[in-house]
């Protein structure tokens, strides 16, 4: 990495597209800059699974050439990306961290790598996760981890783990991530970046690998607040493509994100301070509402008294759902096929045997469960119930706040192998983060500073009413202003400096 | 809630998955785990609470579109990625013996 390079991968979006509105640099030495960071840096990370520099580069210079004819398409226009592998990329493989799509090869498009591509952005890789997005700390990807660019030894969170990883160790300004009980806060959070799920039906996820498909939600992953609102701009709004996909128009996200938190009335769940939460985390996050009380916030107590039945009723919905998802791949149409099976039903069998890893087959098996004959009412249906109760509590919170405060995970990053043994532990980690999902609300994560012991980052969660995504970015960016964003990678210096 | 070894071979079974014994012990331990967790919202009175059966609000989502036919994938397309194939079919084992 030349010391140019490092001052372009530094920058944010927004700044990456100034510089290229102005011709102070090309799309080329930005994807140039990208694509070396990556070298640099990704034995170390683990971020990517796929990085396409031939293909980026072409873009790049069609974007530079639009440019220089001034037919610049968008303020994202030339500015390298990211996005998860679980978002379909027409032409490139796509996995879904899974053997069971090795070598998968989509026709088409996901709508929103359309959007950003039509926008002029330039996807330069795809991005590791946890195999079809199941898991919390990007352990269950089918081909490698994914370290934390603060701590090596430690996870980056989960399931979209390599988007921010990727962001936070300066290999991309911004990625794509999915959120189905919290893997994009989740990550976020452990990876010291700025990461938003929006409302249910904000995003398109039309060529989204399907997990559990009334809670999955696609949103973006960037080192400010500023530019995941742009980010989530570019991709919001309705897709006739897909059903769920709603109709309403989009806000300007970055009109009101300067107005600052006075004013506000910022709830604060009892249910999410009765403890479980590691003491250096909570501190962090009560300094953080402390901040806002200062900068003219009202703190409002509220509850949120069905938070301990989320796991549950998550744990049967989504599993249901993902079952039914995942009976797709049946080595017949795409992906592995287990050749040597005799018959068909063995040739199901044998292929989900041996292209589904250990998560996706418990998932599997759970769902299956709830879902079967004498259990669906005592299981599925209970969870659905419980699911509107869940709702509810919102409900009646934001009759009285504007947006809800709190922690994104009870602890910090972990590290790989601490809980790989247990998987109720696992799930765990999903706790704050899973009910947002459930009630189908948007939620985001923002860097509320450093863990005093560990010196890693920690994120604050922050929930909004349906469809303020507005609100939501104006209250984290009040945040940022106080606190800045999130730390610099410090693992990586030592590999920043051997590829100089 | 304990899962029997018979249980999770049903299961495998109607979920097509293949195990071996050492995985289907695994996950009858896990999954009766998860699944005493899960017990938790038995404790909890849903008398009358209707379902949430949709993530999106009524009325929330898109219309429904005029029944005219759309261009879709060419069918060497749709075949591109298929483990065998046969002209414009997906090629599947024999499923009678």
């Amino acid at each position: 990495m030349t010391a140019a390079n490092e001052a372009l991968t530094a920058l944010g979006l927004r700044e990456m597209g100034e510089r290229l509105a102005r011709r102070a640099a090309s799309s080329r030495e930005l994807v140039d800059a990208s694509l070396a960071r990556i070298a640099a840096t990704d034995a170390a990370v683990g971020a990517f699974l796929k990085v396409v520099p031939e293909r980026a580069r072409a873009r790049a210079a069609e974007a530079d050439a639009r440019i220089s004819r001034g037919e610049r398409r968008s303020p994202l226009d030339g500015v390298p990306i990211a996005v998860k592998d679980l978002f379909l990329t027409k032409g490139v493989e796509t996995t879904a961290a899974s053997r069971i799509l090795e070598g998968f090869v989509p026709p088409f498009d996901a709508t929103v790598v359309e959007r950003l591509e039509a926008a002029g952005a330039v996807v330069v890789g795809k991005l590791n996760m946890d195999e079809f997005a199941m898991g919390s700390s990007n352990e269950n990807s089918a081909f490698k981890p994914c370290r934390n660019p603060h701590d090596l030894s430690r996870t980056p969170g989960g399931s979209s783990g390599g988007s921010a990883a990727a962001v936070a160790a300066r290999q991309v300004p911004a990625s794509l991530g999915t959120d189905t009980g919290g893997s994009i806060r989740l990550p976020a959070s452990f990876c010291g970046v700025v990461g938003v799920k929006p409302t249910y039906g904000r995003v398109s996820r039309y060529g989204v690998i399907a997990f559990a498909s009334s809670l999955d939600q696609v949103g973006p992953i960037a080192r400010s607040v500023e530019d995941a609102a742009m980010l989530l701009g570019a991709i919001a709004g309705h897709d006739p493509r897909d059903m769920t996909s709603s109709t309403r128009p989009v806000d300007d996200y970055l009109a009101s994100l300067e107005q600052g938190a006075k004013g506000l009335r910022i709830g604060v769940p009892r249910e999410w301070f009765q403890g479980g939460v590691d003491a250096g985390v909570e501190r962090l996050v009560r300094d953080a509402l402390a901040r806002y009380e200062k900068e003219g916030a009202r703190l409002v107590e509220v509850s949120l008294p069905h938070t301990r039945y989320g796991i549950g009723a998550y744990y049967l919905i989504a599993t249901a759902e993902a079952s039914s998802n995942l009976a797709r791949y049946d080595g017949v149409r795409f992906g592995l096929r287990a050749a040597d099976a005799r018959g068909l039903k063995e040739t199901y069998s044998e292929t989900r045997e041996r292209g589904f890893g250990p998560e996706p087959k418990r998932r599997i098996m759970l769902g299956t469960y709830a879902l079967s004959a004498g259990y669906y009412d005592a299981y599925y249906l209970r969870a659905q119930k419980v699911r509107t109760l869940i709702r509810r509590d919102f409900d009646q919170a934001f009759a009285k706040v504007d947006v809800i405060a709190g922690p994104v995970a009870p602890t910090c990053a972990f590290r790989l192998g601490e809980r790989t043994a247990d998987p109720l532990q696992m799930y765990l980690a999903d706790i704050f983060t899973i009910t947002c999902n459930l009630a189908a609300l948007p939620g985001m994560s923002v860097p509320c500073g450093v863990h005093a012991e560990t010196r890693l980052p920690v994120g604050l969660q922050l929930v909004g009413r349906p469809f303020d995504e507005a609100t939501l970015l104006r209250t984290a960016r009040a945040l940022e202003r106080e606190v800045g964003p999130g730390p610099e990678p410090a693992a990586l210096t030592s590999a920043r400096g051997g590829a100089a | 809630m304990a899962l029997s070894l018979e249980e999770v071979r049903r299961i495998a079974q109607l979920a097509r998955l293949r195990l071996g014994p050492e995985e289907e012990s695994r996950l009858a331990v896990q999954l009766s785990a998860i699944l005493e967790h899960v017990a938790e919202l038995s404790t909890l009175d849903v008398t009358g609470v209707e379902p949430m059966t949709h993530a999106l609000a009524a009325g929330e989502g898109a219309p429904l579109r005029e029944d005219v036919v759309q261009p879709s994938l060419a069918p060497d397309v749709a075949l591109g990625n298929a483990p065998a194939r046969e002209g414009t079919w997906f090629k599947v084992p024999r499923i009678i013996e």
